[in-house]
């Protein structure tokens, strides 16, 4: 009896475990399956089209990675900064427990939330508009929590003889810290820094009311950051591939909505997929290289 | 001559310079971080609860009525913002993607620790790694075309209601919940199950009663997790739920959501008017359970100590 009870058991979390996985293939199928055939060099080097069919989404592919980049040079620094504080500085009590606290509440914030905050302070209060600028910001509150705990664990995985050992010979922690800790942590900061920047990349929610929905027109060759149409300027609004997606779903009224949808989603998800496998491949070529081993 | 070596000697060397330079640096990163948070709350409370003292509608009301209409007033001249319908709505999905969830993600974590080999179990870590990173908006845009068309013409009505936001915050919520499941059963230490293997317990037996009773309040936290991202979800949601301010009859009806209400919203409002204003009592109403989740976790990890 047990036995027999067993084996159902057993079976039905195999059912279960394989189910799982057909949901992946199935979902991934779909998305590559359906959006591929509409992903072109046409289509992603041609601009979006309001109302008729046949547009690109080059301006979009543009937007994301510029605010990625934007979103980083913000996050790096700042979670840098709080990692090494709470991996190396932080003394173990309840103030720092607070810190700890806090910074896991930002994390678990709905981005909706973080995106109408910035939106109200940023784009409304400070007077800003829908802009890249604080779209970066909105994205930096989002990614803040998740860079830092990253850092931290990335420093708190060298083992503390290194520190003992610079200390000894002088050096203040600060140094120690700097020129011995961080290099040997460099390769689990990189793989933090690339996983980061695939949520980022995909992020919609955050970015609707702060980088804005529209994508005007801009002009490749026009390298002047205070030009309202160069690529570069931080203060234009930008409509992300994300939002882009979200944007004609619920809104478009072009004929081929759905195949640039399909398209769009498919880039995301491969760009995405990138990130994550480079996550990996970069972090074990970086150790390679700094520890010489092959 | 003395005091100029007692000076050399008592005065703070570079090091301890930069070391001063370099901890200030990193405290003051740290509390900027803290700083913000702190901001986000008090700029959304206040935003917030102007609602209620600027334009004086009732709290019992908000919580209570189920008519969304914010620039027309009562009888009584209070703003007509019932919010019940989306606070139903956000309850609806996240507890109905919960219950369907629970099962899936406890089956697939076992089946990872307790019954596959190595490869398996990286190749479904892999399946699980792929999942998470599939943004909010392709799981939306997916829903649109296949969850919603399916509910249709299996389940009629539109296809669009808690039914598909459930379904699709199921999808998006499984990876998440299954891998902290599977870290909970890791925590589990090995003599627990060769002891109850030992005793004579089946394989099914020593699951059910002994690693997930011992990992349960893992569970729960990685479940409490799913569910905190379940309610803030925005735009996979608001894609699929058919955004009609009406209170949820059942679960094929068209409904809406806390956070679909916002995302449809802000757009359309002037900034201090009320119809806004009670806009940013939803932020604060998703805020506070955001919080309230948090708490949870920490409580049941408390109580495991």
């Amino acid at each position: 009896m047990n036995k027999l009870f067993n084996q159902i058991a057993i079976n039905i979390i195999r059912l279960i475990a394989f189910l799982v996985v057909i949901l992946l293939a199935l979902l991934i199928g779909k998305i590559l399956g359906d959006g591929l055939p509409h992903v072109s060099f046409k289509f992603l080097l041609t601009p979006a089209k309001a109302f008729e069919a046949g547009g690109g989404i080059s301006i979009q592919l543009f937007n994301s990675f510029y605010l990625l980049v934007l979103t980083l040079l913000i996050s790096f620094p700042i979670s840098l900064g709080a990692g090494i504080y709470l991996a190396k500085y932080a003394p173990k009590n309840k103030l720092t427990e607070i810190i700890r606290l806090t910074i896991e509440i930002l994390s678990s914030l709905p981005s909706v939330v973080v995106g109408l905050f910035v939106f109200l302070v940023f784009v409304v209060e400070m007077k800003l508009g829908f802009s890249i600028i604080a779209g970066a910001v909105a994205l930096t509150f989002f990614n803040l929590p998740l860079l830092t705990r990253n850092i931290e664990e990335a420093i708190a995985s060298v083992p503390d003889l290194q520190l003992e050992a610079g200390l000894a010979l002088g050096l203040s922690k600060w140094r120690t810290i700097t020129k011995i800790i961080l290099p040997e942590s460099l390769p689990g900061i990189i793989t933090g820094i690339v996983l980061s920047a695939g949520r980022v990349f995909g992020e919609a929610a955050a970015l609707i009311y702060t980088a804005g929905q529209s994508a005007p027109a801009v002009d490749f060759s026009n390298w002047n950051i205070f030009d309202e149409a160069s690529p570069l300027n931080v203060l234009r609004p930008a409509e992300t591939l994300a939002v882009h997606i979200w944007k004609i779903n619920s809104e478009g009224i072009m004929a081929d909505a759905n195949q640039i949808s399909a398209g769009s989603s498919a880039v995301l998800i491969i760009v995405i997929l990138i990130f994550n496998l480079g996550a990996h491949y970069l972090g074990n070529l970086i150790h390679a290289k700094l520890t010489s081993s092959r | 001559m003395k005091d100029e070596i007692q000076a050399r000697i008592l005065k703070k060397s570079k090091e301890s310079y930069q070391e001063v330079w370099g901890k200030s640096l990193v405290i003051f990163c740290t509390l900027l971080i803290c700083m913000l948070v702190i901001s986000i709350f008090v700029f959304i409370t206040s935003k917030g609860l102007a609602t209620f003292f600027e334009n004086h509608a009732s709290l019992k009301n908000f919580f209570t009525q189920s008519t969304w209409n914010p620039n027309m007033s009562d009888k009584n001249g209070k703003p007509l913002v019932g919010a019940l319908p989306m606070i139903l709505g956000s309850f609806g999905v996240t507890l109905l993607a919960a219950l369907i969830v629970t099962p899936f993600a406890i089956g697939t974590a076992l089946f990872m620790t307790e019954l596959s080999s190595k490869k398996v179990r990286n190749f479904l870590q892999m399946v699980i790694e792929l999942l998470v990173g599939i943004p909010s908006v392709v799981y939306g845009f997916i829903g649109l075309n296949v969850v919603v068309p399916f509910i249709r013409n299996h389940f009629g009505g539109s296809g669009y209601g808690i039914l598909a936001g459930a379904t699709v915050l199921f999808v998006m919520t499984l990876p998440t919940v299954t891998s902290l499941t599977v870290d909970a059963l890791k925590a589990v230490p090995k003599h627990y199950r060769q002891a109850s293997l030992a005793l004579g317990a089946t394989q099914w037996q020593t699951m059910y009663h002994v690693t997930l009773r011992s990992a349960s309040s893992g569970i729960y936290t990685a479940i409490i997790f799913g569910m905190a991202r379940a309610f803030g979800e925005a735009l996979a949601v608001q894609m699929v739920i058919g955004n009609a301010s009406l209170l949820p009859t059942s679960l094929l009806t068209p409904a809406s959501t806390l956070t679909s209400v916002l995302t449809m919203g802000i757009g359309n409002t002037v900034m201090g008017t009320v119809g806004n204003n009670a806009l940013w009592s939803l932020a604060l109403v998703l805020l506070l359970m955001s919080l309230f989740f948090n708490v949870c976790v920490r409580m049941i990890g408390r109580k495991d100590k």
